[in-house]
């Protein structure tokens, strides 16, 4: 009797393979990150929503000396660009399913693709940019803005 | 069935958002008066139902993906899911509600 492989095992023929070959397990790997990013997101997420919206007077707090103080900190420079490429990471492979899932023409679903990515991208690049080049003491017509996090003039 | 497609729908709504809101933040390094502007333009009542619109999404995307993390993970998971809708739906009530009360009574409380 000749034995027929299980279809998952790696086992077969290479003509009765399904995934692409070449593509490895990128798919399994996109699977594992969406859960993986969510678990942490809820946590990062969460944490934003609290602490720019309900503490205090909330969004009234809200102008460019709040931000300045939050980014003068390493620890919230590092929370938003966590939360900023997990979030662009998970929210670009979400969208990518989904394009994947509707657009039935070839070149439709290319473009859409080419164009989700290079938005991506540009976003990830100018949000961890200004994070990081980002002068919360600036000198506006030789006055310096007030701000307890800034050295004395 | 139909907590995925709400799962998508918020899904695709919050990442637009987020193009936009890295967008509006990136101002903060043009200059104080353009952030300070365009943050401005987030405090009228209309954008505050608009705020609390979204986080309604991002809450219920949040406690959803983590059941669908737990019918994939946990042994249990799978014949639980039913059951682990009405907590997630339980949850976001509870956690929008105290959200709404107080983002909306900040944001329209007059100032
Ligand atoms: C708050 C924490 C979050 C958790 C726990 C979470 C969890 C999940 C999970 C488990 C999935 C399913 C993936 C799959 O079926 O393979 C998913 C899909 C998705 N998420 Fe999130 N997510 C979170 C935040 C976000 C954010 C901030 C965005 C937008 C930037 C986003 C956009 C999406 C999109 C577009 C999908 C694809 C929906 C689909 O394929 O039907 N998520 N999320």
């Amino acid at each position: 009797m000749t034995a027929i492989q299980s279809p998952r095992s790696g086992k077969i023929a290479p003509q009765y393979k399904r995934s692409g070959g070449s593509k490895g397990n990128f798919e399994m790997l996109a699977w594992l990150f969406m859960r993986l990013s969510g678990v942490v997101l809820v946590v990062l997420i969460f944490g934003h929503l609290f602490v720019n919206l309900l503490v205090g007077e909330g969004i009234h707090a809200i102008d460019f000396g709040f931000v300045a103080g939050k980014w003068a900190d390493p620890f919230w420079q590092f929370w938003d660009l966590a939360m900023l490429w997990l979030a662009m990471l998970h929210g670009t492979n979400g969208v990518r399913t989904i394009i994947n899932d509707y657009a039935e023409k070839d070149a439709t679903r290319f473009w859409l693709k080419v164009v989700l990515y290079a938005a991506s991208a540009v976003i990830v690049i100018l949000g961890t940019l200004v994070i990081f080049t980002f002068n919360p003491c600036p000198v506006v017509d030789g006055v310096q803005l007030p701000g307890g996090f800034c050295p004395a003039p | 069935m139909w907590s995925w497609v709400g799962h998508r729908i918020t899904g695709v709504v919050i990442f637009f958002f987020l193009l936009v809101h890295v967008l509006d933040t990136s101002l903060v390094r043009v200059s104080p008066e353009a952030y300070t502007a365009v943050i401005g333009a987030y405090k009228n009542p209309l954008m505050a139902l608009g705020e609390t619109g979204l986080v309604a999404a991002i809450i219920f995307h949040a406690f959803n993906g983590l059941r669908v993390i737990a019918v994939d993970f946990w042994k249990k998971g799978a014949k639980y899911q039913r059951q682990m809708l009405w907590v997630v739906l339980a949850l976001w009530l509870v956690t929008f509600a105290g959200f709404a009360i107080r983002h909306l009574s900040l944001a329209l409380g007059g100032h």
